[in-house]
């Protein structure tokens, strides 16, 4: 079996386990992992940015907001279908990062950090106070008549379900071919030097601009997906938490790996709905997960598989 | 015939605060030659190179690259004109394969990837390591692999900043050995401690003291020239 084969099978026998899911998963769960693959979808995208090309951004809910309301707002106010708004929201993830990236792409490290994070506040900020477009604090509920996509009841627990995992997959798929392609060795050689790439005829702006702008259509694909699929577009899921969110599913399932962003959204996901189950301090058992993660498995979780036994894992 | 000359600056000029670490130089490189620079620590030879790469802004002066002014083109288009620059602090992508340091560069450039990338590890020896991580190479075999990166990318000038620093004699050997290939298809501006390495391998040197040219010519003149000798041979 040829590396290439290996890789491919390991990645499809994961989204077929991900399919047959609907098969036994009971009806709870069957949302929740739904709502997991939606924003798995979304941190695979900052993953892309930040694991792959070493971009550390504080403000992917920008992205994640603009597909969002770029979805929720032309259903509301243009009673678009559900299909081009789910193309709209991708568009407007991609076209927000691109503006956001052309400047902020001129800062490096802590002050890309505090630029990204001030460019998602001041659109938080927007949403927040635009109440005829946005419906501001209370957001805008989308009427289930508009959840349709090629003849599929989105509110339904199984097309959303498999609405869901096409994003998913799609995603996934997109993401692995780029990670292997040329073009994904630069933005990997641009996160472990820059300035080596660039003496080897590289323009770094340009390049973490184009993948930038891929993560930012990822994040545009979720945001819309996210409020199509579940009813609802608020201005809390564009807030700082959104930003910080997708870093520590990366992080916790392994910057740099293409199946990370999943098991870490999974993992934060269920640790928080099992937690409050007992407690009411859920969050800080999340805590208690990444401390004992940065003291044992710095590099995630798959990150820390890949180092120690599963080296071919891209 | 008369040399073709494949790179010239002219009055080329980068000062730090007070210190004036490349001061109105004017250079000539011919094709085909390789050329040394050499100078006593300090005397401005890495920041030269690097205002010639594009690594550093000039401040005044002009290069011309085969005939074209290139003085405020950015690092990386100077690299696709053909411009390759091997660092003096070894920069190879250490968590990346060996495979993939040198990939880097072939695809660049638009070679066919896997054919060109194994040559130039065959050629500076490395080929059977292709899939070891970079890193953890020996300091000499890292040394070899900057230069296989610089070599794939076929240019027309190789820039080497001090390739024999921290190398056992018997791997200088094989880099001379290395350098005498090169030369049939590419320009070599090399910046060297070692002077056995130096006029072994030099058709002309170029010496550097205080950001400006000192003197210029042979190995033999620069051998015999008495203010070389006071600056920087030792007397």
């Amino acid at each position: 079996m040829t590396a290439a084969t290996r890789i491919w099978a390991f990645h499809l026998a994961a989204l077929s386990l991900l399919a047959a899911g609907a098969a036994f998963l009971p009806a709870y769960h069957l949302t929740n992992v739904a709502k997991v693959m939606v924003l798995a979808t979304y941190a695979m995208g900052y993953n892309i940015a930040f694991g792959y090309t070493g971009l550390l951004s504080l403000g992917h809910a920008l992205f994640f907001g603009a597909g969002l309301y770029g979805a929720g707002m032309l259903v509301q106010h243009a009673d678009l279908t559900a299909g081009p708004a789910l193309l709209a929201g991708l568009l407007a993830g991609g076209a927000m990062a691109a503006i956001a990236g052309l400047l902020a792409l001129r800062t490096q490290g802590v002050a890309f950090m505090i630029v990204t994070l001030m460019f998602a506040q001041a659109g938080y900020l927007t949403i927040l106070y635009n109440t005829a477009w946005t419906r501001g604090d209370e957001g805008i509920v989308i009427a289930r008549d508009a959840r349709v996509l090629l003849g599929y009841d989105l509110s339904a627990d199984l097309p959303r379900y498999f609405a869901a995992f096409a994003l998913f997959a799609a995603g996934l798929v997109l993401k692995l071919w780029l990670v292997r392609s040329p073009a994904g060795r630069v933005m990997i050689a641009l996160r472990e030097n820059e300035e080596r790439s660039r003496m080897l005829g590289y323009d770094p702006y340009a390049r973490k601009l184009v993948a930038l702008v891929i993560s930012g259509l990822y994040a545009g694909a979720a945001g819309a997906a996210y409020g199509l699929l579940f009813g609802y577009v608020g201005a809390s899921l564009a807030s700082t938490q959104y930003s910080i969110l997708p870093l520590l599913w990366v992080l916790l399932g392994g910057a740099g790996t293409v199946l990370g962003p999943f098991v870490g959204a999974l993992l934060m996901f269920y640790l928080i709905d099992y937690s409050s189950a007992f407690t009411t301090a859920s969050l800080l058992v999340v805590g208690v997960a990444l401390v004992l993660l940065v003291l044992f498995a710095p590099k995630g979780i798959l990150g820390t598989l890949r180092e120690r036994w599963l080296r071919w894992l891209p | 015939m008369a040399p073709v000359t494949l790179l010239e600056a002219r009055g080329l000029t980068r000062h730090f605060g007070g210190l004036k670490a490349v001061d109105g130089v004017d250079f000539d490189l011919a094709e085909g030659e390789v050329h040394a620079l050499i100078g006593p620590n300090g005397a401005g030879k890495t920041t030269f190179v690097s205002l010639l790469c594009g690594r550093i802004p000039v401040q005044s002066g002009v290069i011309r690259f085969d005939g074209a002014d290139i003085t405020r083109l950015p690092a990386h288009s100077r690299v696709r004109r053909g411009i390759a620059y091997t660092f003096q602090i070894t920069q190879v992508f250490a968590n990346l394969t060996v495979f993939d340091n040198v990939a880097l560069a072939v695809q660049r450039r638009g070679g066919p990837l896997d054919g060109d990338t194994r040559a130039a590890l065959a050629r500076v020896g490395l080929a059977d390591r292709a899939d070891q991580r970079a890193g953890t190479l020996s300091y000499g075999h890292q040394r070899l692999l900057e230069i296989a990166m610089g070599l794939a990318l076929h240019p027309r000038l190789l820039i080497l900043d001090e390739p024999t620093q921290g190398l056992a004699n018997a791997e200088i050997d094989t880099f001379k050995a290395l350098v005498r290939q090169i030369v049939s298809d590419t320009t070599v501006l090399l910046i060297e401690h070692n002077m056995d390495v130096v006029m072994d391998l030099a058709h002309r040197i170029t010496v550097l003291n205080f950001g400006e040219v000192l003197s210029s010519g042979t190995p033999d003149a620069i051998r015999a020239n008495p203010a070389v000798q006071a600056a920087y041979l030792g007397g």
